[in-house]
This record gives structure tokens, sequence and C-alpha cells, in this order.
């Protein structure tokens, strides 16, 4: 798996003298190329792009599951009902306490890891499938696994908070405050391997060359960490932190199978929330307005990293 | 020149094809013949004919004793493979499968709905009607059932569901506790409460024996139970009004009275301590259990929790009339049979499923659910049955929630009003304000059109 490393590598040589015109077997290769896509971009159009479509379109009507077509024209009452639910902010910002909670470490921890696993001369195979490993299971199982280890009282954390001298723990799924938490400790367990792939494969682009110049240079281990690893794998760390944060945003699988919510709405999440109102509540007008919001959320997201790797970018260029 | 291979390929090619062709056909042939679930996935066939599929919500106690009614209805329609039942988390996740599974277009053909439910799902086209031919199939008819639940399982004047039992919320007592506190007559049945001064007399008188609280109701992560508490003493009081009307579009509640009941309940917990603030729904049974209190208020499913203490006598009886009239919560258990296109046959499988739970209403009797199929309820061994006799006679005056596209057992109605009620019992919140704080949340609800018109 190769990583983005360094500046994307200079644009193919194209021969100038055939830039002009596409030679036949160029045009047959596209029609050939469409041809291998074509089922695919069906699926994609159907599955993806019309549902995308829908969603839009339907926030703006009083849409319902049991009966047919779009509904009454709602014009923006959705969007005014969900904004003005308390119950919608409540799920705002319980989904981003979570992204808080657990983009920081997914990202930091998995660094450590794969620079430690990196200098692990044999058995790294070893270190590399035990912390991917949790990764391959499905939500199912992690969330079963946790809810064991939090059970009340006789669950394993409960059990080490008593080795600690606490001898009556609260409860991590059934405290409001530390629901959330419980529910980023989960997820960290269970996705830190990717960005942990994803990082040392990374570090193992880097030439020893590098590293054997600076320490030619007297760099001690440190300065090679910082002043090495941590610019040249500078693109593969941004890429990390956006996939995580939008990942996280979109966090629905493991809230809804440990604490569905609760306890009260402490854990309740934005797509909790659509989920409840699609199909609980037969309403999947208000459920695409809540949606939209949302997709706009993870939009400016995605917006305002574009702008800050401009800039750096930028003046990276200028120095 | 052309490589060997690609030469050799080309018929090498058509002979798989051809035998990997027969092969699939083959295959898929046997699936359908053998009527497996998986070929009834992949070709969207029938499961194997004869067999009846049956979703419920029942577990604990009554899960238990669905299993053996099923049991019998396996043993008497020719083995297991008759009939296919799963078992769905109770409330809404069970209720949003069920319907899910109806607009999808593969429903089970038998499925439980509370009747406050059943309405809403029937008002969503979810369920076929009932009709007469349907009931004459198995040889049932409508004076087979108790009127209330009944009328109650029509909407629009349709029938569309079929009511097993009803269930409400009654009073346990603990025999001991209450001989001791002299509440008991000479049979040793509770002797008749009437009105409150009387309640809260027995309670005291309870509380004095016990040396902790008179009675315990749970208040904490039990929204439902919090609302029937209140929506009992509510209803007992003259002038109260239902709490939604034109179908959940108004909000018609009494203010005063509602302020009152919550009053009331805080009352109880906080000025008079005569019953705890924070229970869960397991540590107020318990308290039953152990003798902490003389009584305890829950719907009358517990009767297979406290009969399954060892050398723990009780008692059942009906809620006293508190204040002006008698009024209980309830709700009612039904089969609907979901709406999906049927063949004469595959209908009356279902209708014969449902006969036979009905047939064996005495066993489900036995986990305190009161009847609603007649020739049960009127039999000599239902008369018998002790102490679900004492309540009994409580299905006239049981008092359902206001019918509301977001009402009914377990529904958003009852999670937003039974969280303020519990923070009112607990304390937490003034009268005032947990029941602005509720109205707040419902006038979403109310402004917001109703997706099931």
């Amino acid at each position: 798996m190769s990583a983005a490393l360094a500046a994307p590598a200079p644009a193919a040589a194209i021969d100038p003298s055939t830039k002009t015109t596409p030679a036949r077997g160029a045009r047959r290769m596209t029609r050939t190329a469409w041809g291998f896509l074509g089922p695919f971009a069906v699926f994609y159009v159907l599955f993806l792009i019309w549902p995308v479509i829908y969603m839009f379109i339907s926030s703006l009507f009083n849409t319902t599951l049991v009966h047919q077509g779009l509904g009454s024209f709602a014009a923006l009452a959705n969007y005014r009902e969900m904004l003005g639910k308390n119950e919608f902010w409540v799920s705002m910002w319980n989904t981003i306490y979570f992204t808080l909670l657990t983009v920081p470490p997914l990202v930091f921890i998995a660094f450590v890891l794969a620079v430690l696993a990196n200098r692990v001369q044999r058995g790294q195979w070893f270190f590399r499938l035990a912390f991917f490993l949790p990764f391959i299971l499905p939500s199912a199982a992690i969330a079963l696994i946790w809810n064991y280890i939090f059970t009340p009282a006789t669950g394993l954390w409960p059990t080490i908070q008593g080795w600690f001298g606490d001898t009556n723990p609260q409860s991590v799924l059934g405290t409001p405050d530390l629901a959330m938490v419980g529910i980023a400790l989960t997820t960290v367990w269970w996705t830190i391997g990717f960005n942990f792939v994803l990082f040392l494969a990374g570090l193992q682009e880097i030439p020893r060359e590098i590293y054997e110049a600076a320490a030619v240079d007297g760099a001690s281990a440190w300065q090679q960490i910082k002043s090495i690893t941590v610019p040249l794998l500078g693109p593969t760390t941004g890429l990390v932190v956006l996939l995580q944060i939008i990942a996280s945003l979109k966090i629905f699988d493991q809230v809804y199978l440990m604490t569905g919510g609760g306890p009260g709405i402490s854990t309740e999440v934005v797509l909790q929330l659509v989920t409840n109102t699609a199909f609980t509540d037969y309403r999947v007008g208000a459920a695409s307005a809540a949606s939209v919001l949302l997709f706009i959320v993870i939009l400016l997201v995605t917006l305002v990293r574009e702008i800050i790797e401009r800039a750096s970018a930028k003046s990276k260029r200028e120095n | 020149m052309s490589s060997p291979t690609s030469h050799r390929a080309s018929p090498r090619f058509g002979r798989r094809a051809l035998l990997s062709g027969a092969l699939g056909a083959a295959a898929i042939t046997t699936l359908n013949a053998c009527g497996s679930p998986l070929s009834a996935g992949l070709v969207g066939g029938q499961l194997a004919p004869g067999t009846v599929q049956y979703w419920n919500l029942f577990g604990g106690g009554d899960g238990v004793r669905m299993i053996t009614m099923e049991d019998v209805y396996r043993k008497n329609h020719g083995g297991p493979s008759s009939l296919e039942a799963a078992t769905f988390t109770w409330g809404n996740p069970y209720y949003t499968k069920l319907s899910l599974a109806t607009l999808a277009g593969s429903p089970p053909d038998v499925a439980v709905a509370h009747l406050t439910r059943a309405t809403n799902l029937a008002r969503g086209g979810l369920l076929s009607e009932i009709t007469d031919a349907d009931l004459a199939l198995v040889g049932l008819s409508q004076s087979d059932f108790s009127a209330k639940p009944f009328e109650k399982a029509k909407t629009d004047g349709k029938l569309y569901a079929l009511p097993l039992d009803t269930h409400p919320f009654v009073l346990y007592y603990n025999t001991d506790v209450c001989q001791k506190a002299g509440l008991l007559d000479s049979d040793g049945l509770l002797k008749p409460i009437q009105g409150a001064a009387e309640f809260e007399a027995a309670l005291t008188a309870a509380k004095k024996v016990t040396g902790a609280y008179g009675l315990s109701v749970s208040t904490i992560a039990d929204q439902a139970t919090c609302w029937r508490w209140f929506t009992t003493l509510y209803h007992q009081q003259n002038g109260a009004t239902e709490f939604f009307g034109n179908n959940g579009r108004e909000l018609t509640y009494n203010q005063d009275i509602a302020i009152k009941t919550l009053e009331y309940m805080q009352s109880l917990t906080i000025k008079k301590e005569l019953v705890p603030t924070t229970n869960d729904y397991a540590g107020a049974g318990t308290m039953l259990f152990t003798g902490k209190v003389g009584f305890y208020l829950e719907g009358e499913w517990e009767i297979t929790t406290a009969q399954s203490v060892k050398d723990f006598k009780f008692g059942m009886t009906t809620i006293p009339q508190i204040f002006d009239q008698p009024a209980t919560q309830g709700d009612s258990h039904s089969f609907v049979l979901p709406k999906v296109k049927h063949t004469p046959e595959q209908r009356k499988l279902a209708m014969g499923f449902v006969k036979s739970m009905l047939d064996q209403s005495l066993t489900w009797a036995k986990g305190g659910h009161i009847p609603s199929y007649k020739p049960v309820l009127d039999s000599q061994e239902y008369r018998d049955l002790t102490p679900q006799k004492y309540y009994a006679g409580v299905v006239d005056y049981v008092t359902y929630d206001s019918p509301a596209w977001y009402s009914g057992s377990g529904s958003t109605f009852e999670n937003i009003i039974g969280a303020q009620i519990g923070l009112v019992e607990q304390g937490i919140a003034t009268p005032q304000q947990g029941l602005d704080a509720a109205v707040a949340q419902f006038k979403t609800y109310v402004n917001t059109a109703d997706p099931l018109a």
C-alpha cells in the first residue's frame, strides 16, 4: 500500500507530438474502459447519487414511509423543526463531542504505535496483526465485547477499577457523563488498526538514507522523529485526520448497539435521530432535513481543511 | 504466432461455462424444491408451505410462557417446522422492524401488537382487516371477545386486531407486612381502601412495620411506569380530559388536574416520605420481596417474578380509588395480520395460529394477564385463578393512552412525559417545571404533520 508520501510525482511524461489527437487505440480504450465501469456506474448512480438527490428533494416535503410519493410541500418547515428542536442540537453536540474524543487519540496513538512497530526488527508481523485485528470485527461483535467489559459491578472494567481502590464505581454506560467516553474508548480500540497501517506504510516509504544521513550529522532519535518522520508523513497525517473526522461525524453503529442513545439522550448522535425520525416515526421528510444539515457540517469541515491545506502549500512554495 | 494456451482456451471456456451454468440451474431448482430459507431469500419464494411466521416482543416471564404456548401449537400441527417464531426487543425497536418488514413486502404472517400501537399501524395501512369471514374460518365470532378491548381493536369502524389480553397497572402487597400492620381482613386479603386518607393511612401503617417505606414504585430509567402511575391518578379525578385530541393534533389535558396529580405524587415521595424517591424497575420489586415496603405498584406481569421468590407471600388487587372515580392504566396485547398478498390457505393458517393462542389463554393468564377471549375468561379455571381473580374486573375501567401517531405503549410520548414525571417524583423538578418541559417537547410533535394521515 503506497500512501501519498512526498509531493505528488511529476505528471507522467506525455510525448507532446501525440497530445493533439487521441489515437484510435486510445478511443477504443476509452470505450472499453467505460464498458467495464458501466455496471459500477449504474449502481453508483442508483444507490449513491440518486438517494442524495432524493434526500434534498424530500427534505422540502412531508414525505412519509407509509404513503407513496413525496407528500405535501413543506418548504423549509422540516428545517425549522430540526433547528428548533432541542434534541437535534443535543445530538449534534454529542456527535461533535464524540469526534473530539476519538480523532486526537486515533491519529496520535496510531502514529506512536506505527513508529514503535517500525523499529521492531523481528516479529513485526505480530504487532501488525495484533493492532489491525480488531478492525476486521463487525460492529455488533465489538459492541457485545465492550458491553460485557463495561457491565456494571461485575464487568472487567469495574473489576479493574476495584483493583485501584474504587469499590463502588459508577457504571460507564449508565452514567450520562461517562457513556460517550466509553463508546469513544471502544471506537479507538476498534479502528486504530486502520490508521496504524496507513502510518506504517507511510513510514516504510521514507528512505533509510535520510535517517542515516541525519544520524551522521549527530541527530538524536527524538530529533529524527521530529524533523524527518513527522514532516514527511504530513500528507498521510492530513489524510488520516480528514478521514477520521468524517467517519466520526457519521457515527451510528456502536452507539446504537451499546447504549441506544441513552441514558436519556446523552449519547444520541445525529444519525440515530435521523433513523428514529425516518423509521420509527415514519417521517422521511424531516429525517432528510436533519441529514442535509449533517451533510452541510461535513462539507464545512472538508472545506476548512482544503483552505488550510492550500494556505500551507502556498506558504511552503513561498518559502 | 498465437500462444498455444490462447488457442486451446476457447473450447475449454465453452465447456466450463456450460457445466457451471447447468450446476447453477440444478442448485437453484433443488433449493427451491427444498423450500429452505436460503432459496426463499434468493428467489423470493414462499417458505415451506404450512409454516406460520410469527413475531412478538415478549421477554422475561412472558417470553417463557409464550414459548410454551408456541410449542403446543407445534405439537398439534405437524412438528417444529409448522411455526417460525421470533422475539424482538420490546417497544420502538420491535414496531420499527415490523413496519419496515411490512413496507418491504415480507412481514410475518402473524404479529403481536399493543392495541394502542395497532391503531397507528392500521392508520398507516400496514395491517390487513380481519373480517367476519376470517373469524368464521376458525370458528370465532365478535361475541367471543370482551367488549372494551374489542372496541379498541377497531380503527375507523373496521377490525384490525384480535385482543389476547388486557394488562393493567395493579397493586401488589406483602402479606406479612400488611398482616402486622393490621391491613388484612379475616381471609388474609387486603381490606378495601377508599380515598386518599385511607390510602395514606395504609401506607403509613406499612411504613411503621417495615421501618423504611410504605410503597415502592419505579422512578428511575423507567418512563413507562412513571407514566402509568401518573395517568392512573389523573384519570381518577373528576374532569380529567384526554391528553390529546384529534389524533394528537391538539393538547387537551386538564392543566390543573395534571399539576394536582404531580403534586400528589411528589408529596408521597418528598413530603410524606412514604415512597422512596429513587428506585429503578428491579429495585422497586425487590423492596417488596424483601419486606422493605408493604405495597408495590407495577403491571400485573410481575406476578411471575413474585411467584419465583422463595417463601414469599403476596396478594394483588386493583389500585384503590384514591380520588373521585375508579381508573387504572392498562393496555392490551393483540394479534395483527400485517398487510401482504396472502392466499386463502395462508390466511387460514394464520388465523389457525391465532385461534390456538387464544385457546391457550389460561396459560397466558397464569402470567397475570386478563384474557380477552370470553370462553376462557368465563371458565371456572380462570375464575378460580388466584390472585388474578381479585383484579379481573378492572377491564371495564382501564384507561388506554390517548390515540396519536406518537403515542402508545413504549412510544415517544411515554418516553418524554415519563422522564419528566420521574424527575418530579425524585424531587429534581417541580410539578410545574416537569409538566412544562414535557409539553414543550410535545408541541413539536403536535405541530408537525401527521405522517399517518
